[in-house]
């Protein structure tokens, strides 16, 4: 057979030994068919520990009321016991070995997430007490007379629980 | 001078002679492809969003966006709330300002380019807070759509995205029929929620079920007939997101109405 008829078969062969070579380089050993079959876990299980492996910022109440027990005490009971810590003080990760890297969120823009009033009755909401924050004390911090870890307690009265 | 026979017949030869240790190589396997789930997982995640209990205060937003590096200013988020506000003359006006991630401080509602449209408290019939995350389906056609295997379902029905694997085509975004997915602003990757797996595969809770105040999130093991989740998913009136697409989404409502897409 004549040289110019097997030439582009041999280039041919070529590439798809090339692209052959190159596939076993470059896709990870570990990338495959995994649990969920070929449709949906075709992946690379090494991806799996990448996400498990993300760091925890938030670390919950039970890990501020370690130290913290007075505060928990004043919240848990309240009418506020069931925010964690973390939405008001910012996430604990650092804390405490970095006392900076906790924001206090005191304006008056977290406290009305919940306590602007809208009459939805569909939702819990209609139930929340709430405000007109353009009319009440405008200007003022909530913090100022309401203490949100227990917020039936007002200065200069006794807590009511 | 070689004949056209003979040619066709000799390329047919070669063809079928490199052919065979193409398939040796495993480029697709048929036994690898008919292997499906292989004794099942013991845990598979499902999540339940109480609609009665949720004020529309925005925590789970903030916290997820801070919990799972999603840049807080930017326009996108694994979770959002939607507002549903039903007026009397039968419109159904949605909104979620910023995913809700400073919650719902105005009562009129947010239009984007079309601005705020005010409405009185009189004229409404009926208004609440929905709740939104990846279902994490059993079908999930974003995985499917995924060209390059950069996004896979777990044993445990969660669905992730290989943030080195993925190469930006955006299939998967235009697949996925609740519009959970979006680059992310920095990897330049597809992303989504993962019901927080690092937290989930710890033993801790997703934390925008840890930063509800209300217990409108939660998140259960359907398989474990004994977690409280799955008992209410079972016994209760629970509905899922656009079931008609066959997705099987995996997230359960309370509380939907008609209104809800």
């Amino acid at each position: 057979m004549k040289n110019h008829v097997l030439r582009p078969l041999f280039v041919a062969v070529g590439v798809v030994v090339l692209i052959l070579l190159a596939r076993e380089v470059l896709v990870p050993a570990d990338f495959g068919v995994q649990e969920r079959g070929y449709m949906y876990g075709w992946h690379r299980k090494g991806n799996e520990a990448d996400w498990k492996n993300v760091r925890v910022k938030y670390r919950t109440t039970a890990y501020c009321k370690e130290c913290h027990q007075d505060k928990y005490a004043d919240i848990t009971g309240s009418p506020h016991g069931a925010i964690m810590c973390e939405n008001c003080h910012g996430p604990g990760l650092a804390h405490p070995d970095d006392p900076q890297s906790l924001h206090i969120d005191r304006r008056r823009e977290l406290c009305i997430r919940c306590h602007f009033r809208l009459p939805y009755q569909a939702s819990g909401r209609g139930r929340i007490r709430g405000i007109d924050p353009a009319t009440h004390h405008p200007e003022a911090e909530c913090v100022l007379c309401h203490y949100p870890h227990n917020p039936r307690w007002t200065p200069g009265k006794e807590a009511r629980r | 001078m070689i004949s056209r026979r003979s040619f066709c017949k000799k390329s047919i030869l070669i063809l079928g002679g490199i052919a065979v240790p193409l398939a040796a190589l495993e480029l697709f396997d048929p036994k690898k492809l008919a292997a499906d789930r292989s004794g099942p997982s013991t845990v598979r995640w499902v999540f339940l969003v109480d609609t009665h209990k949720c004020v529309g205060c925005g925590f789970c937003v903030k916290a997820c966006k801070i919990e799972n590096e999603i840049p807080y200013d930017a326009n996108v988020s694994r979770t959002w709330v939607e507002r549903y506000v039903v007026t009397r003359d039968g419109k159904v006006h949605i909104d979620s300002p910023k995913a809700a991630r400073d919650g719902f401080t105005s009562t009129s509602i947010d239009q984007g380019a079309l601005g705020m449209l005010k409405i009185e408290n009189n004229d409404i019939d009926k208004a609440f807070f929905v709740p939104k995350l990846c279902n994490q389906c059993d079908n999930p056609p974003c995985v499917q759509v995924c060209p390059v295997g950069a996004t896979y379902q777990t044993s445990d029905g969660v669905v992730l995205v290989d943030r080195s694997w993925c190469i930006g085509c955006g299939y998967c975004v235009m697949a996925c029929p609740y519009g959970v997915r979006f680059f992310h602003p920095v990897y330049h990757a597809a992303e989504k929620c993962n019901f927080c797996y690092h937290r989930i595969s710890k033993g801790m809770k997703p934390v925008c079920v840890e930063a509800c105040p209300f217990g409108a999130r939660r998140i259960g093991n359907i398989r474990d007939p004994d977690d409280p989740v799955t008992r209410i998913i079972m016994t209760e009136r629970v509905n899922v997101l656009k079931e008609e697409y066959g997705t099987k989404p995996q997230v359960f409502y309370v509380g939907l109405t008609r209104e809800v897409k």
